[in-house]
């Protein structure tokens, strides 16, 4: 029996895009055109193309020549910025697209999860839902009728089974999609970011279930932002550019090299193109970096000392009252707190034009060893606008070098808890 | 070749069946036209099954008079007709009480046009299912149109009670009615599944068919009878499928002289076509659907 659980050969796939509409020089040309382009267009819908209303002439190229194998049981993760491909490398395996070119062999029941609560209807009981959702994703109703209490009880809504999902808090709806989907028991199962939902603890019983799918033996390709969450689950990572592949390896060696590649997230980010930095008309984010407080900038933090977070932008519009902040989260995506700037300085004060710099500062002993994320925002309050929001502009990690002065004392055992702050403890 | 094939031994073939014991399926473009796949179809039976319960669920959930909107909608068509055509108008209804003769005809036709507007919409109401899961897509229209045959029964009762009415007894003939009840089915799916593939497509498609099922309406024998016309014009008349199905509706029904032969064959033939070539289109244009919707 072969060990290969899917093959890709060259696989391409070609979007069109809709191009600029073409210039009518004269009103005769209009007419012409609008008889024959019918025409053209039925011909060309008889022929299976993909027209549209839209002009659809310019092409671009979402996957380009991929080919890779994953062997039964293997645990791989895809990572790549935004538009690298990995979304469209699922659609094609769950075969929600056609590939333009190349094929891809699978060897055994695939079961995939590009969205959780796909096909959820509001006006349904969490019940109905169940089976309806059940049954989109591929289960059979005798599965779904014996799998029925341990979902439920999976996404805790035991007392509102029988109450239409609309009065759901949105917690609990993703619990309960999630839980469906975590019953899905195919050989080779194709994840799409849908760990980036619900609360904290719900986030971890996902990847603790995501880790069990794995530990059976179950072929898993997962796609994801989230760093922590591929190094846990994944021995293998594919990084995907522009529609091709970057690396392929251990997981270790391609997020380092991922991290490192400025594609990634790192200690510093920065946009030297300004017109493609996060933002908007108003502000435009220019970098955003960890340094130490001599300036130094390091993707390792001593836990004890403090660190400055800079973030850099460009006012391009004045008269906006803008206030930056950064959010703090662990490696299983807990947010761990929100910062914003409350320099007296600027409070309640539009800012003009300009180039600045804005700096969070973090006390040493707050934060526990890990890898930390950090994402950048401007924001006005008064109206609402989020001017900028890069969830992870930058990481770093927080390290103890054991010295003995720092919260955990002489214990050199594995210590629980987000926070690690440095306390006044006394006895009597 | 063949001969080179009949000289293996046995074994020789079933090694490279073995080491391909688990299912393998090959995703590749796919070009021209290309089959059908019912037996895919059938396996997904369950989810159609489910779409089409969500879909009589959902309808009912939140409106005030539920089920009997199945009846208020061809029953109020009927009182209309009956008034302007039966009373005003005085067109005949080869014999039978004017109001049975309408209803009759507006059973199918309700569940024709009904199911036509709902599949025609469903692929672009469906979008986020077809862009996230895999299923065979022929699964959504053919959901939205059997959908409709609850509402049809339901709306079967209120003929029974003018039956009652009228003392009109159906004879054996009616054990021919679920004959031409799939043929409405085949009709009607046949030209929803040229129009939801080309919803996709152009949006147009929502604006052309309130008005195509209001000009097919008064194109089909429901306010009159097709006895109207003459041979060979009457057979002719059956290119429009809707003809024959509203014809032996009333034949099987009400004992009209409309027995299966000419219109109903011509009819049966073209829904037949319909069906054929929409399930073709379908298919051919499927590939496109998730990028495109």
């Amino acid at each position: 029996m072969s060990d290969i659980a899917i093959s890709v050969k060259s696989l391409s796939k070609q979007y069109h895009i809709s191009g600029k509409q073409e210039a009518y020089r004269t009103l005769r040309d209009t007419l012409a055109n609008a008889i024959v382009s019918p025409l053209r267009r039925i011909r060309r819908l008889l022929r299976g193309q993909a027209t549209g209303a839209a002009k659809l002439d310019e092409t671009f190229w979402a996957l380009h020549d991929v080919s890779f194998e994953i062997k039964r049981g293997e645990v791989v993760g895809i990572i790549g910025r935004n538009g690298a491909g990995k979304s469209t490398l699922l659609k094609i395996l769950s075969r929600i697209t056609e590939p333009t070119q190349g094929y891809a062999d699978i060897y055994g029941r695939v079961g995939s999860l590009l969205e959780v609560g796909t096909g959820f209807h509001l006006e349904l009981t969490g019940r109905e839902n169940i089976y309806l959702n059940g049954s989109i994703l591929g289960m059979r109703k005798g599965e779904i009728t014996r799998k029925f209490d341990e979902i439920v009880a999976f996404a805790e809504v035991e007392r509102f089974i029988d109450t239409p999902v609309k009065h759901y808090s949105s917690g609990m709806y993703l619990r309960l999609a999630f839980a469906v989907a975590a019953y899905l028991e195919p050989e080779i199962l194709l994840v799409d970011e849908v760990l980036a939902v619900g609360d904290a603890n719900f986030q971890k019983k996902c990847l603790n279930k995501m880790q069990d799918v794995g530990q059976h033996g179950r072929t898993v390709l997962f796609v994801s932002h989230n760093m922590p969450a591929i190094t846990r689950l994944c021995e293998r990572v594919i990084l995907l550019d522009e529609g091709r592949v970057l690396h392929d390896g251990p997981s270790y060696q391609v997020i380092r090299t991922y991290l490192n590649s400025g594609l990634g997230t790192s200690a510093a980010r920065e946009w030297s193109d300004p017109t493609k930095a996060p933002g908007n008309d108003v502000v435009r984010l220019r970098a955003v970096r960890v340094r130490t407080e001599d300036g130094v900038i390091t993707e390792a933090i001593d836990i004890r000392r403090p660190f400055g977070i800079d973030i850099e932008y460009q006012v391009l519009t004045s008269g906006y009252v803008l206030v930056p902040s950064c959010r703090f989260f662990n490696e299983e995506g807990i947010h761990l707190f929100t910062t914003l700037d409350s320099d007296p300085a600027w409070r309640l004060r539009p800012r003009p034009e300009g180039h600045y710099v804005s700096t969070a500062w973090i006390p040493g002993n707050l934060l526990a060893e890990g890898t930390l994320f950090v994402g950048a925002l401007v924001n006005t309050f008064n109206p609402p606008i989020v001017h900028v929001h890069e969830p992870e502009a930058v990481a770093f990690q927080v390290v103890d070098s054991l010295e003995g002065d720092a919260a955990r004392g002489d214990y050199a055992g594995q210590m629980r808890g987000v926070m690690r702050p440095l306390l006044q403890w006394s006895t009597q | 070749m063949a001969v080179n094939m009949k000289q293996q031994p046995a074994a020789a073939v079933s090694v490279p069946m073995q080491a391909d014991a688990v299912p393998v399926l090959r995703i590749e473009p796919s070009t021209g036209w290309v089959s059908l796949k019912l037996h895919e179809l059938w396996e997904y039976r369950e989810l159609l099954y489910f779409l089409i319960w969500r879909d009589v669920k959902v309808r009912y959930k939140q409106t005030f008079l539920g089920a009997a909107w199945a009846i208020i909608q061809p029953f109020c068509t009927m009182v209309v007709f009956s008034l302007f055509f039966g009373r005003l108008a005085n067109i005949p209804s080869d014999g039978i009480p004017y109001p049975v003769f309408s209803y009759a005809a507006l059973i199918p036709w309700t569940f024709f046009a009904n199911g036509l507007s709902k599949a025609s919409n469903s692929l672009v109401h469906s979008a986020n299912l077809i862009k996230k899961v895999y299923f065979p897509r022929l699964a959504v229209p053919i959901a939205s149109v059997l959908g409709c045959i609850v509402d049809l029964f339901i709306s079967f009762t209120l003929l029974v009670g003018m039956l009652l009415y009228y003392g009109i007894v159906p004879t054996v003939q009616v054990l021919w009615l679920p004959l031409f009840l799939l043929l409405a089915l085949v009709t009607c799916l046949g030209v929803a599944l040229w129009l939801s593939a080309l919803h996709v497509q152009f949006h147009d498609v929502q604006y052309v068919v309130p008005f195509l099922t209001q000009l097919w309406l008064f194109l089909t024998p429901i306010a009159y009878p097709s006895s109207l016309l003459s041979e060979p014009w009457r057979t002719l008349y059956g290119i429009n499928p809707m003809v024959g199905v509203v014809e032996g509706f009333r034949w099987a029904l009400l004992g009209t002289d409309t027995a299966p032969g000419p219109i109903i064959t011509v009819s049966a033939l073209v829904a037949l076509v319909l069906l054929v070539s929409g399930g073709l289109y379908f298919r051919r244009m499927e590939r496109t659907f998730a990028d495109v919707v």
